[in-house]
């Protein structure tokens, strides 16, 4: 009996301490010294070395580049300072970022960067939003920039310092667009590159269709006739090759708001951004024409292929609008595909594209703590100078923010990018409160006229209503 | 503890070992459904340092959602409604008709058995992509058969009219094989006895089944009815998975209260609503269970 209870108080005991360990781990965490490390692992400038994959059958010999990890000795009295940057996985973005992280450690060698991209893109924001309520997560993070008034609202990411960073200087340097990071007067965020809308086209389908392979479409017109003539149709009728898909959940709903609404005479906004206009007659004869291939000319649907931009990448379709960042899709899961690029097609004289951005704020976790504050600006300026513009450019496909290197010579050359960077002056970005929940209203009006025979004018008048209570309910809590 | 009998002694020791799994429901069940009611009184934001007391706001909203035919939040009730008065009432009749032909046949029966069981111990993720591709328009599977047999091609999942039935359809095929197993399991306990005295007081296959096998099978059917009602007031993972970008559509037409909880959550950071819909979604199971438990389990 005697030995029964002593087990019993070792038992409790155990308990006991189990609990005051899981109480007290989060305290113990926090109060860890800083690290001072005297050698660390950072990775090595890449080397390029070749190997081999069995690619459909065959052996493929590729040039990859590989970087290695090599120990560097930092002075053992230097105070490293650890910042955290988060962004989605996304490998040619992942490479760039690491390059960047290395150079800019190399050159500040207090200051360690913690890369966190294990997040896939879907579960970007429901990693955030775990991260920030257990007071851990990124001090500096990517975001997209329609995002940027909402984090903004949660008082997630701090105001960029003006002395750091001068609002003129921002205005001068970057590209138009980046205005929008601007809110309640100040900047919240600032991007390494920013993105615009183009046409792809497959020269390989235009010469099957009798086209010429170079002669892409330049103006509306022409993209409904060639789109047509690309279509090809099995003697059931069923789409064999789609001229033209229109992906209203991937681009095109931009390519409506921001381009066609515009060429057709309308505005898709009031120019306070606080009144929804893209429903006037002019914007329902742009979404009547963006309408018409899938319900009159029968050139494709998204709903075939997977969507329009896997349609476009199995060559399954001859004309495709998307951002320049699918060059990389393209080169990594497409790289025999023969296309090319060109601006968006004018419409009634008017040229116009959709401008948008991933850009990169420090987060209010960072402003807690002087030095990692510190350091996370030291960062983000270092990830916005026009030489990381162009290290992402050459990675990633995204054109450079900053207009000096947007500007570049070879760039606007360049077959695939210089349609892209073209665009750039004439780019229009959308101020979006809820970017998911605005694009599902332009999805449903499509939508409800293709599958449920609604009338186009009174779909958008719907999608109006709807969008216009979300900018309502965003503009009331704000002057 | 000298004094204790044996038998308090055992008690104690079960309580003990019990501690571990309690704390461990506690923490990860118990808490965590108590702060959702907790949140669904605030304006809550994941993202904010500070969260705003509103009271009932959460639920004003969400009742107004409700009266609106529009709004999706309404449309998500609605179709979980129809997941469950379609899918449960066919999965139950499926696998129980499947249940008495296995319960008839000795041999292959383990195999037959186990073709039924594969689809539910395979993910779900994976099950949900396959039919997508099966349900694809022009060439996926069931498109090139219905064409092969020079049958009109449908848009099954591509159609606000048809997704909702095409996504039931997976989700019954795949929840057949554990209602089978149950069922098997409950055939088993009916004394063969009942069935022989049946026969030799004159009763055919068919009586024998309305008065003896259905009365006998009735816990069973309770238990399935009751668990097969709750998975799919759940459905969550067929429909993020089935649908493009995972929005519940075209048109709203396959969403759930779940997958609305998720986006209201994570796309649109409104957690006070996304807890107030999951407060809902909780007292309607709730009462539908008590319910099922009270008017379906009968004594014979």
């Amino acid at each position: 009996m005697h030995s029964f209870s002593k087990k019993m108080f070792v038992v409790v005991s155990l308990f006991l301490l189990g609990g005051l360990l899981v109480a007290c781990g989060g305290t113990q965490e926090a109060a860890a010294p800083e690290v001072v490390e005297v050698t660390r692992v950072v990775e090595a400038e890449p080397e390029v070395v070749e190997v081999t994959r069995i690619v459909e059958g065959e052996s493929v010999v590729e040039q990859v580049e590989v970087t290695r990890e090599v120990e560097v000795v930092v002075p053992a009295d230097s105070e490293v300072t650890t910042i955290e940057y988060w962004q989605y996985f996304f490998d040619p973005r992942v490479d760039a970022m690491n390059r960047l992280i290395q150079q800019f450690e190399a050159e500040n060698p207090d200051v360690r960067v913690i890369h966190n991209s294990d997040v896939p893109y879907a579960d970007y924001r429901d990693k955030i939003a775990a991260s920030a309520p257990a007071g851990v997560g990124p001090d500096v993070a990517t975001l997209f920039y329609g995002w940027v008034p909402a984090w903004v609202d949660a008082g997630y990411l701090i105001p960029l310092p003006q002395d750091e960073f001068p609002p003129e200087m921002i205005a001068e340097q970057f590209s138009p667009m980046v205005q929008n990071s601007q809110f309640e007067g100040e900047y919240w965020a600032l991007p390494t590159a920013v993105r615009t809308l183009a046409l792809f086209w497959n020269k390989d389908l235009f010469a099957e269709a009798g086209l010429d392979p170079e002669s892409p479409p330049t103006n509306l017109d022409e993209l409904a006739e060639m789109a047509q003539a690309l279509t090809q149709y099995d003697d059931a009728g069923n789409i064999v090759v789609e001229g033209f898909p229109v992906g209203v959940p991937g681009q095109a709903h931009h390519w409506f708001r921001e381009v066609l609404v515009r060429q057709f005479g309308g505005q898709p906004y009031s120019d306070d951004n606080r009144t929804v206009m893209y429903n006037s007659p002019e914007g329902c004869e742009a979404f009547k024409y963006m309408l018409a291939f899938e319900t009159e000319y029968n050139t494709g649907s998204n709903d075939l292929f997977e969507d329009a931009t896997q349609a476009f990448l199995q060559g399954k379709s001859a004309l495709h609008i998307d951002g320049s960042f699918r060059v990389g899709t393209i080169a990594k899961s497409a790289p025999d595909l023969n296309y090319g690029v060109v601006e968006l097609p004018i419409g009634n004289d008017v040229q116009s594209t959709f401008g948008s951005y991933w850009t990169h704020g420090i987060t209010r976790k960072a402003a807690e703590d002087p030095a990692v504050l510190d350091a996370s600006i030291r960062f983000l300026k270092f990830i916005t100078t026009p030489e990381a513009g162009t290290t992402w450019v050459n990675k990633v496909g995204e054109l450079p923010a900053q207009l000096e290197a947007a500007a570049n010579e070879d760039l606007l050359a360049d077959p695939i990018l210089g349609p892209f960077a073209a665009g750039l002056p004439y780019a229009h970005a959308t101020f979006f409160v809820d970017e998911s929940a605005q694009r599902q209203f332009i999805v449903d009006a499509y939508d409800s006229v293709r599958l449920a025979g609604a009338d186009p004018c009174e779909a958008l008048d719907e999608a109006a209503a709807l969008e216009q209570e979300l900018l309502d309910e965003f503009w009331a809590n704000h002057n | 503890m000298s004094r204790l009998t044996i038998r308090q002694r055992q008690v104690v020791w079960a309580y003990i070992f019990l501690l571990v799994p309690m704390t461990f429901f506690i923490l990860i069940r118990i808490i965590p459904t108590l702060s959702a009611f907790n949140i669904s009184l605030h304006d809550w934001n994941p993202l904010a340092a500070e969260q705003t007391f509103v009271g009932l706001e959460n639920y004003r909203q969400l009742w107004e959602d409700l009266l609106n035919p529009r709004s999706v939040t309404h449309k998500a009730f609605v179709n979980t409604f129809k997941y469950v008065l379609i899918g449960m009432p066919i999965q139950l009749v499926t696998a129980l008709a499947i249940a008495l032909l296995l319960n008839e046949i000795t041999r292959m029966s383990t195999l037959f058995r186990a073709i039924f069981f594969i689809p539910f111990v395979t993910s779900t993720v994976a099950i949900a992509w396959v039919w997508r591709w099966l349900y694809q328009p022009q060439y996926g599977f069931f498109n090139v058969m219905l064409s092969f047999f020079g049958l009109p091609q449908q848009p099954f999942l591509k159609s606000p009219n048809q997704a909702l039935y095409s996504i039931t359809a997976v989700v019954v095929w795949q929840g057949l094989g554990f209602a089978i197993i149950i069922f098997l399991a409950g055939l088993k306990q009916v004394p063969e006895t009942f069935y022989e005295a049946a026969k030799i007081d004159g009763a055919n296959r068919w009586q024998s089944f309305w008065r003896i096998t259905l009365p006998l099978l009735n816990t069973t059917l309770v238990y399935l009815a009751v668990l097969q009602t709750i998975s799919f007031l759940r459905m969550f993972d067929y429909v993020i998975n089935m649908t493009t970008q995972g929005d519940g559509g075209p048109l709203a037409s396959t969403t759930t209260v779940t997958l609305r909880v998720y986006r209201e959550a994570f796309s649109s950071f409104d957690m006070g609503y996304a807890s107030a819909l999951t407060v809902a979604l909780f007292g309607i199971i709730l009462v539908i269970t008590i319910v099922q438990l009270k008017f379906l389990s009968r004594d014979y």
